[in-house]
């Protein structure tokens, strides 16, 4: 805009005037993703509350107050109490190896090795792959089927003679199956954390490093002591990402357990609860369970960040 | 300049607007809009063979193909939830039979009864007297089924049981006698899939131990959850579970029947769509077997004499946009000729029982007979017996019991009274 030769002549005398005009121009433009957001993020939310605290069941609208039973009820869900367990499993278990892996896969790539490009694209690109085919796939590949039916990963285990390592996988007695569940999940998001890392990385100036060198740190401590804690933004910004798609997590679970109660999530009880069983009240209550518990773990992290660009 | 940009933007508004708008159908004219998720396989084939007669016998009525994919219609039921609750209902939509019909959209009152249509079209004549008071509520009834599937079958490997010199068994202790020859002999003695079949397999156990009578009264609210009589058949059910497949979670009821179909396993209960898997074409996906050789079938133990059911039916909506469209949809979806146009590509019966058996395969006109003449009773798992949120509640106990490695029957039954008592049909 201000590479505009008219009216750059014409702002001599009046500058404050241009700028309103721009910032007109701004709120115009992006007053429709506010009006949308403020409709379909905030405006939903609000009507999700609503519906959680009524008793509608069946297909019509019930708004009819019914206060905080839904809530009340789940909490003596016994299938809220297995989505519950499931969730933290499962969240402990993706977070930790996605943020070991990632890191060490970052720190690899980073010894300045030849085909850097080749092995970043071949750890990225399980990420451009939908969770429903990771699923699916990895329902194959997990299949646990013994004897002369054996295949997959089994399969593999057998031939390789590791037969100690042949398992029931995501058919494991509760509460380790959904462990395994993890496993296509880590699959998938640990080249992105590993790129997350590799950033990270890169932004940390050779100076340092020699300085730590020379002043006779081992290589080991100076990743401990130099690199670790300059990390420590990115590790943030990883947990931020991965443990919200840890703790919504929907289509993961639907490719694999097909709709197998040992591994229920809040994000499928929701849409059993709603679309199956028309019972939207209680949907609705896990809906708003699980903002909650999100919001948990972002808010705290918006309040950093909004403080350091203050900072800044 | 500034306005030049805003003149753009409001133009795009207009154009989004407009391109959004633009999905409408034009009113006016004759039309129906019927709803489905029948989009694909032998399901599509069939609506599109029965759209064909509707298209001869009203040829000036434009029928509009409202199928959503995905899901095994749990899509499509969310879309038509939708678009129920925004007061835009399709003329006409496709549902399961029974209480899911009458547990969800009666309820809601949003479909009209079709008393008058049966009493015109004779549909009442020529369907089994035990099928209309499980499609009514009280004297109305709500829906014109389409197809009949059977729900109590059990698949059978015939040269397998040959092999092993086993009969097959007609009621669960001999089944338990059979289990044991077939898995000293390494074979798995009845396969199972995902959770849902294990509803399935649940529904038929319960049939087979109470009876007919002691079965229906469960879901019409006259019988006891909590009686010694389901603790027993619950009992039963708890080891026949000990007899199946131990990946069962893994595997859909394609896979379980496939491992009937390759000798891996004896026996299979699943409804009869496995009739069109076994004997369909290699090309369309299916195992191309000779129907009574490369696979056989027998009522499950106990279960003789009865015709345990589900059907895809066809409804009226309340305040349909074009009823008169959706009353000639309801009368050729009815009618023997619609039927003999959709059933054999389906690979379902007709629920008219005057359909020509010459048109169906060996299988098909074994259930065209027992149809016929045997008591029907309707199927948990497949909408007819318990309204949604209470199937849903008994899924959710099931869920528990499965992943129970105690299998506590006692806890099982308890959650199955609480939700008889929470949800039960109105």
């Amino acid at each position: 805009m201000t590479a505009t030769p008219v009216p750059a002549r014409a702002a001599a005398p009046r500058p404050r005037r241009y700028v309103n005009r721009d910032q007109v121009l701004a709120i115009l433009v992006v007053m429709p993703s506010i009006v949308a957001t403020a409709i379909f993020v905030y405006g939903f939310i609000g009507w999700t509350l609503r519906v959680s605290l009524s008793n509608w069941t069946g297909l019509m609208p019930d708004y009819s107050f019914a206060g905080l039973r839904q809530y009340l009820e789940l909490a003596r869900d016994a299938r809220f109490a297995i989505d519950v367990r499931n969730t933290a499993v499962f969240t402990t278990i993706f977070l930790t190896s996605c943020l070991a892996l990632g890191l060490f896969l970052a720190i690899l790539l980073d010894q300045k090795l030849k085909g850097e490009n080749f092995f970043r694209s071949v750890f990225l690109f399980p990420m451009a792959i939908s969770f429903i085919v990771t699923g699916v796939v990895w329902r194959w590949l997990m299949n646990p089927a013994t004897g002369t039916r054996i295949t997959g990963i089994n399969l593999l285990f057998q031939q390789l003679g590791l037969g100690a390592l042949i398992s029931r996988w995501h058919l494991t007695d509760p509460p380790w199956g959904i462990a395994f569940v993890a496993v296509p999940a880590v699959w998938q998001m640990a080249g992105f954390t590993m790129a997350l890392y590799l950033g990270g990385l890169r932004a940390i100036s050779e100076d340092l490093r020699e300085a730590a060198r020379v002043d006779g740190a081992s290589e080991f401590q100076m990743y401990r002591y130099v690199i670790m804690p300059l990390l420590n933004p990115v590790t943030l910004s990883a947990v931020i990402i991965l443990g919200h798609i840890s703790l919504k997590i929907f289509d993961l679970i639907v490719a694999i357990s097909q709709n197998n109660i040992a591994l229920d999530v809040p994000g499928v009880y929701m849409w059993r609860a709603t679309f199956d069983a028309n019972n939207y009240g209680r949907g609705a209550a896990i809906g708003i369970i699980m903002l909650l518990t999100i919001a948990v773990l972002i808010v705290p992290y918006l309040v950093y960040s909004m403080r350091s660009e203050e900072q800044q | 300049m500034i306005r030049k940009l805003s003149t753009t933007i409001a133009l795009l508004i207009v154009v989004a607007l407009l391109a959004a708008c633009g999905g409408a159908a034009p009113a006016g004219a004759d039309q129906v809009e019927v709803f489905s998720w029948w989009t694909g396989g032998g399901e599509a084939a069939g609506l599109d063979a029965m759209i064909k007669i509707f298209a001869a016998e009203y040829p000036k009525t434009e029928f509009i193909n409202a199928a959503v994919a995905g899901g095994a219609g749990t899509n499509a039921r969310a879309v038509l939830a939708s678009r129920l609750q925004a007061g835009d209902p399709p003329d006409s939509w496709q549902a399961h039979a029974g209480q899911e019909i009458i547990g969800t959209y009666v309820a809601a009152g949003q479909i009209e009864p079709l008393n008058s249509l049966f009493e015109e079209e004779g549909f009442g004549k020529v369907m089994p007297a035990t099928l209309l008071p499980l499609i009514s509520k009280g004297d109305q009834i709500y829906s014109v089924p389409v197809n009949i599937h059977r729900a109590n079958v059990m698949w059978t490997n015939p040269a397998l049981l040959a092999e092993l010199g086993v009969q097959v068994p007609t009621t669960w202790d001999e089944f338990f006698t059979a289990c044991e020859t077939v898995e000293a002999a390494g074979k798995i003695c009845l396969s199972m899939g995902e959770q849902w079949t294990a509803m399935h397999l649940m529904e038929v156990v319960l049939l087979g131990e109470l009876g007919p009578d002691a079965y229906n009264a469960l879901w019409d609210g006259s019988g006891d959850w909590g009686s010694a009589e389901v603790t027993a058949a619950l009992g039963t059910y708890a080891e026949v579970l000990k007899h199946v497949n131990s990946d069962a979670a893994g595997l859909t009821w394609q896979d379980a029947s496939q491992l009937v179909a390759n000798g891996d396993a004896a026996f299979n209960i699943m409804g009869d769509w496995c009739d069109g898997y076994f004997s369909g074409t290699a090309e369309g996906g299916n195992l191309g077997l000779v129907p009574g050789e490369g696979y056989g079938w027998a009522p499950p133990p106990g279960t003789d004499g009865t015709f345990q059911f589900l059907s895809d039916s066809f409804t009226l909506a309340k305040g349909a946009p074009h009823a008169e469209g959706a009353l000639a949809w309801l009368k050729t979806a009815g009618s023997k000729a619609g039927q003999e146009a959709f059933n054999p590509v389906k690979g379902s019966i007709c629920a008219r029982t005057d359909c020509d058996a010459t048109l169906f395969n060996a299988y098909l006109q074994t259930a065209m007979a027992d149809w016929a003449s045997d008591r029907v009773v309707g199927s948990l798992t497949h909408g007819v017996t318990a309204n949604d949120t209470w199937k849903n509640e008994i899924n959710t106990a099931l869920g528990l019991f499965l992943t129970d490695t105690n299998r506590n029957v006692e806890a099982f039954q308890s959650a199955l009274v609480a939700a008889a008592a929470a949800y039960p049909n109105k």
